[in-house]
């Protein structure tokens, strides 16, 4: 098989570039959103690759049901111990994701009232009206 | 044998992601763009349960592929879905993406593998949380709860003012204040009267006193200011 | 609008299910995966659902848009109350081992402290989606 060591972090820049390249190839301003969504989500990808451990499980700890703390701590250490992938870059993703949508809600309105003062969302069209003025 | 099963899922998943993201580039239909653009978080969900992340798959399944989607179609329905042929030759922003491409990949040979066990990242306080938060936040399985609520606490409250920040900014941009006192019409000021709706107003002014409201109570907050 | 009898009947026996889906996730967060931010934005799915099957006047009539203004800014408002709740108990900001009686037991506090700012997000991330939703639904295109 390919080396593995890699492949996954160089699969990801792959799809940064590719909604880097929405982004600065395409006139449509919806279309550079979609584009800017792509890399955020890429980034992200890169951010969770860096946390994956080979092995490892999600970072949710293992114990028995028992509730009560010093039995459960008991049992975590008789049991096997477990390799937990690192939290971190999650939850540090997981807020990265939410302020995606706001700021992509914040571009689309834009686009919204771009589009009833220009009549258009193509950008080489917004540029021509503003040059005609 | 399990191991190689998650990289052959997870090989899977990275070029389906990656047929998304070109079939988003060559499509001329923002429609067609917005549904893949959605299938496309659906896919980096997959990836990141692979990747052990499960929160975050279920953050992106939430939103990357519900609201943001929702969110794009209410604005396609505003703008209309149709892009126009592009205009200028795509050699630039090739080259600029594939300069850009290479300098990461030659960044990561920098980088240490890919999921090795005694990478410096898991080696600062990784370790303490997943170790100590049973003792110091209580029974509290899920580690990333724990540090999302507790330990980075200012984190999660800065994030939660942002969102509110993003509602603010979208209805100031968006929303409809209340009617204008007068509106100015066919060279002329007129008095709105008490109980008109918006739909009178419509009807009556036309696209004077259309839903945007800086065309209705423009020139009403400058007086005779010139009608654009 | 009326013979979409399959997609109005589908929503109304969906919908209160989503509700509960949405609040599992909220108190089960701390035992596996979910938490405020998944569970507001899954509650606001509800409403979104309902308003894009039934209209826009009818979801206004189910949750008026200045309840989704108020909750936007009350989640805020909880979870800067938590941080300082546990500020005048004694601890610092947003230290929620303050909360309870930190000589016997902090994890108690501390434990109380997540639900609680957890609340505030769900609340905060549940207003701003559906306020969201209403602002760009809301508005009514402008043929130039």
């Amino acid at each position: 098989m390919i080396s593995f060591t890699l492949f996954n972090y160089w699969a990801v820049i792959v799809l940064m570039m590719v909604g880097f390249y929405t982004l600065i190839s395409r006139d449509n301003l919806v279309k550079k959103l979609i584009g800017l969504n792509i890399f955020q989500t890429s980034v992200i990808m890169m951010y969770v690759s860096i946390g994956k451990i080979t092995g490892g499980t999600a970072p949710i700890l293992m114990e028995s049901g028992d509730h009560g703390g010093e039995v459960a701590v008991d049992a975590g250490h008789a049991a096997v111990e477990v390799l937990y992938s690192n939290p971190i870059p999650h939850v540090l993703m997981l807020t990265a994701i939410v302020v995606g949508v706001a700021t992509l809600a914040l571009g689309l309105s834009l686009v919204v009232r771009i589009n009833e003062a220009y009549g258009t969302i193509e950008e080489d069209e917004i540029a021509r009206k503003d040059n005609a003025r | 044998m399990t191991e190689t099963m998650v990289q052959l899922v997870d090989v899977v998943l990275l070029v389906l992601l990656a047929i998304t993201g070109i079939a988003v580039i060559r499509t001329r239909n923002l429609f067609v763009a917005v549904m893949l653009a959605g299938i496309y978080s659906l896919l980096s969900a997959g990836l990141f349960v692979v990747m052990d992340a499960v929160d975050v798959a279920f953050t992106e399944a939430a939103v990357g592929a519900g609201i943001s989607t929702v969110l794009m179609l209410g604005t396609l329905a505003l703008v209309g879905y149709k892009e126009s042929a592009p205009t200028h030759k795509p050699i630039l922003p090739l080259f600029v993406v594939l300069v850009t491409g290479g300098i990461l990949v030659y960044g990561t040979a920098e980088i240490p593998p890919f999921g090795g066990a005694d990478n410096p990242a898991h080696k600062h306080v990784a370790a303490h949380y997943i170790h100590d938060s049973e003792e110091e936040i209580g029974h509290i399985p899920n580690v990333v709860t724990s540090v999302l609520g507790s330990y980075r606490g200012y984190d999660t409250m800065g994030e939660t003012a942002v969102i509110f920040t993003a509602m603010v900014g979208v209805l100031l941009l968006l929303s409809r204040g209340p009617l204008p006192k007068r509106i100015f019409h066919a060279g002329q000021w007129h008095t709105v009267k008490a109980g008109t709706t918006r739909e009178d107003m419509v009807a009556k002014f036309g696209g004077d006193a259309g839903p945007d409201e800086t065309v209705k109570d423009g020139p009403a907050r400058t007086e005779g200011g010139a009608d654009g | 609008m009326d013979d979409r009898v399959i997609l109005r009947i589908g929503t109304k026996i969906l919908s209160p299910f989503i509700l509960i889906f949405a609040l599992y996730v909220q108190f089960h967060g701390d035992y596996g995966p979910g938490g405020g931010f998944q569970a507001g934005v899954i509650f606001a799915a509800a409403f979104v659902l309902y308003a894009l099957v039934f209209g826009l006047g009818n979801a206004i009539k189910v949750m008026p848009p200045k309840v989704a203004y108020i909750c936007g800014a009350m989640g805020v408002v909880i979870y800067l109350g938590v941080g300082y709740l546990s500020m005048f108990r004694g601890g610092e900001f947003l230290n929620y081992s303050y909360l309870f009686d930190p000589e016997h037991d902090p994890t108690h506090g501390q434990h109380y402290g997540i639900i609680g700012i957890e609340l505030g997000v769900l609340v905060t991330v549940f207003g701003v989606m559906v306020a969201l939703f209403y602002a760009f639904a809301g508005r009514r295109r402008i043929d130039t």
